[in-house]
């Protein structure tokens, strides 16, 4: 991904440090720049809207997601289609339960596996990143050997293996989401921090005789503050995809809950019966969130990139 | 009294093609009160004594001889330990006063940080000397500035700050690693003043590193002259810009410009400093020198003498 590639380039970085120094308030610069950006903001209300679709949504759904529709259920290709007259919104799935209230469960563990995850893997693995580079040496080596073996598993394995010991349900997932992806963000941090430390504040933070947990956490973090939201800005959508994709597998999110992933694979299923809207719905849902956060992350990107300023 | 005596204080660096030798057996001695410059170029190992003195060194060095304060041996000293006598003992002022403050915090916060954790101060009194000291620095308005970050001060106002910051917990020694090379020259002067109105008020001795001497001709009494990691003369500074007695020192003399001199072309010393992948077995200025003879290639010259110490094998008369 460019972005990714663009963060690595050591003269970006110093072009931020430059900005940090000069600008009078760099955060409230950062804002002006992002609210001008109009997909962003777009984004921005789209997900704001999706966010509010999965914490109220269920407050009018006609029906549970649990209960079955008896009425329905042996002819949902004529009349289980989405209708405002019975109250099945977005229809009915292939057992007869609200399509809308599923939706609504979907999109709550959906996002709620994607911000936990993304956010806590993006954390820890900055954190750790963060002591790799500021100390260096074996430490380092350890982290960076460690870092390796993790992106070599094949993530699909790993996770059936953790769930035929731990079983599966969405805690299981968030924790599995985050083990496998605990080096999001812990190379840009590991090399944010080699090249912070050598700065001249650090020295004098050492000097005053802080210690280096100290050293670590309030003066450099806060300076690579700006590249952790970044990145997190982009784990998330992507956490978002892994969850989908390893559910629509089958190997994820299982019955009685869903995920949009799952809700598109049951769609997936059944649209060559003529009940397209199984799959419309869920994937509806899921490409306009995706594809918001993405623009959230490229505004966060061009909003927080000092060459873009005019 | 003596406060901190540097023994035999060696340098070296680990590099993957073998170790650079910076520093090579120095010594001497800085008593309280006192103002020591170190006067050398640009990798004679000056600021590399100072990093080891307050063990700051980079990962990859070596340092051998002992560095006493008060009688305590500092060197090999572990990182807790050096943290109760960084700031509160011994300070550094770091050359770029642009770098070393935190650009994402208040100067209040990176000012309060080192009295928090020396002395315990909070609150109100922690601002009362915090307000005190940016006083004594003069930084005008310093109550209505305390919230102000970095970037909103000057280069000069942020030299002071972080003098300022070096003296909250009333150091003993300063070691000042070129405070005033990233500044203007009025603003240079402004803070030599500061720097000296400080040293008597509070008795503080002051270690100066540079390679302006006109900055140490009127601030420091004595002056160490080091050349490729090594002691090439030591006397009181009036003594040394009166009559240099070692080759190289007088080499730095010829080398700056001087207003009274039509002459257009300015001397410049023949030749590079050694290369400290190698241990040189004599005088390392030897190869650039016009008096050398056939000993300062093969032997180490001693630093000798009472006040007035040289290290060079040729009698000062002798020389050219």
């Amino acid at each position: 991904m460019n972005l990714r590639r663009l963060m690595n380039q050591p003269d970006f970085t110093q072009a931020v440090a430059e900005e940090m120094l000069t600008s009078r308030s760099f955060w409230a610069d950062a804002r002006r720049r992002f609210l001008k950006n109009k997909m962003a903001v777009i984004g921005v209300f789209f997900v704001g809207l999706i966010f509010l679709f999965a914490i109220f949504g269920g407050l009018f759904a006609q029906y549970s997601n649990e209960e079955i529709d008896w009425s329905l259920l042996g002819n949902v290709k004529e009349q289980g289609g989405p209708s405002l007259s019975n109250g099945h919104w977005f229809g009915v799935d292939e057992l007869g339960r609200d399509l809308y209230a599923r939706v609504v469960q979907g999109s709550r563990v959906s996002l709620m596996v994607g911000f936990i995850a993304g956010t806590v893997a993006v954390l820890v693995g900055s954190t750790i990143g963060a002591f790799a580079g500021y100390y260096g040496g074996r430490l380092d080596q350890v982290i960076m050997a460690a870092y390796n073996i993790t992106i070599s598993i094949p993530y699909i394995i790993f996770f059936v293996v953790w769930q035929a010991f731990f079983g599966r349900s969405v805690e299981q997932m968030i924790i599995v989401m985050i083990i496998i992806n605990w080096t999001a963000g812990l190379l840009i941090a590991r090399g944010q921090v080699m090249a912070l430390k050598n700065r001249e504040f650090v020295d004098a933070a050492r000097m005053l005789g802080l210690s280096d947990a100290r050293i670590i956490l309030k003066h450099i973090l806060p300076n690579m503050l700006w590249v952790i939201v970044i990145y997190t800005s982009i784990a998330i959508p992507d956490m978002i995809m892994t969850e989908s994709l390893v559910s629509f597998l089958g190997v994820g999110i299982q019955e009685p809950a869903t995920s949009w992933g799952a809700l598109i694979s049951e769609g997936a299923s059944t649209m060559t019966f003529g009940t397209l809207w199984h799959l419309t719905f869920p994937a509806a849902f899921f490409a306009v969130n995706q594809v918001s956060l993405y623009y959230i992350g490229d505004g966060l990107r061009d909003a927080l990139d000092p060459k873009e300023r005019k | 009294m003596t406060l901190l005596s540097v023994q035999d204080l060696s340098i070296r660096f680990k590099t993957p093609d073998g170790y650079v030798h910076a520093v090579n057996n120095v010594s001497f001695d800085i008593d309280a009160g006192e103002k020591l410059a170190i006067v050398g170029e640009s990798g004679s190992g000056k600021s590399q004594i100072a990093l080891s003195v307050l063990g700051l060194q980079a990962r990859n060095a070596e340092v051998t001889g002992r560095v006493l304060f008060n009688g305590e041996n500092l060197v090999g000293m572990s990182q807790p330990t050096l943290n109760k006598i960084r700031a509160r003992e011994i300070a550094m002022i770091f050359q770029d006063p642009m770098s070393s403050l935190n650009p994402y915090m208040p100067i209040e916060r990176q000012l309060n940080e080192s009295l928090e954790l020396h002395e315990g101060l909070k609150g109100t009194a922690a601002r009362q000397r915090v307000l005190e000291m940016l006083d004594a620095v003069q930084i005008p308005d310093a109550k209505n500035r305390l919230r102000s970050y970095p970037h909103e001060f000057s280069g000069g106002m942020r030299q002071r700050i972080v003098i300022a910051m070096a003296l909250l917990c009333n150091p003993k020694l300063i070691l000042a690693d070129e405070p005033t090379t990233a500044l203007d020259v009025t603003v240079q002067a402004q803070i030599m003043q500061l720097l000296e109105d400080i040293q008597k008020e509070h008795g503080t001795a002051i270690v100066l590193i540079t390679h302006d001497l006109g900055v140490v001709a009127g601030f420091c009494e004595e002056t160490l002259v080091l050349y490729s990691g090594k002691i090439m003369e030591r006397a009181p500074s009036s003594s040394i810009f009166a009559a240099p007695s070692h080759p190289y020192t007088r080499g730095l003399m010829r080398a700056v410009p001087n207003i009274h001199d039509d002459n257009a072309t300015l001397f410049a010393i023949p030749g590079q400093p050694p290369n400290q992948m190698l241990q040189i077995n004599g005088c390392p200025f030897a190869p650039r020198c016009t008096d050398a003879i056939e000993s300062c290639v093969n032997t180490i010259p001693d630093l000798v003498g009472t006040t007035h110490k040289r290290a060079c094998h040729r009698p000062a008369e002798d020389l050219s």
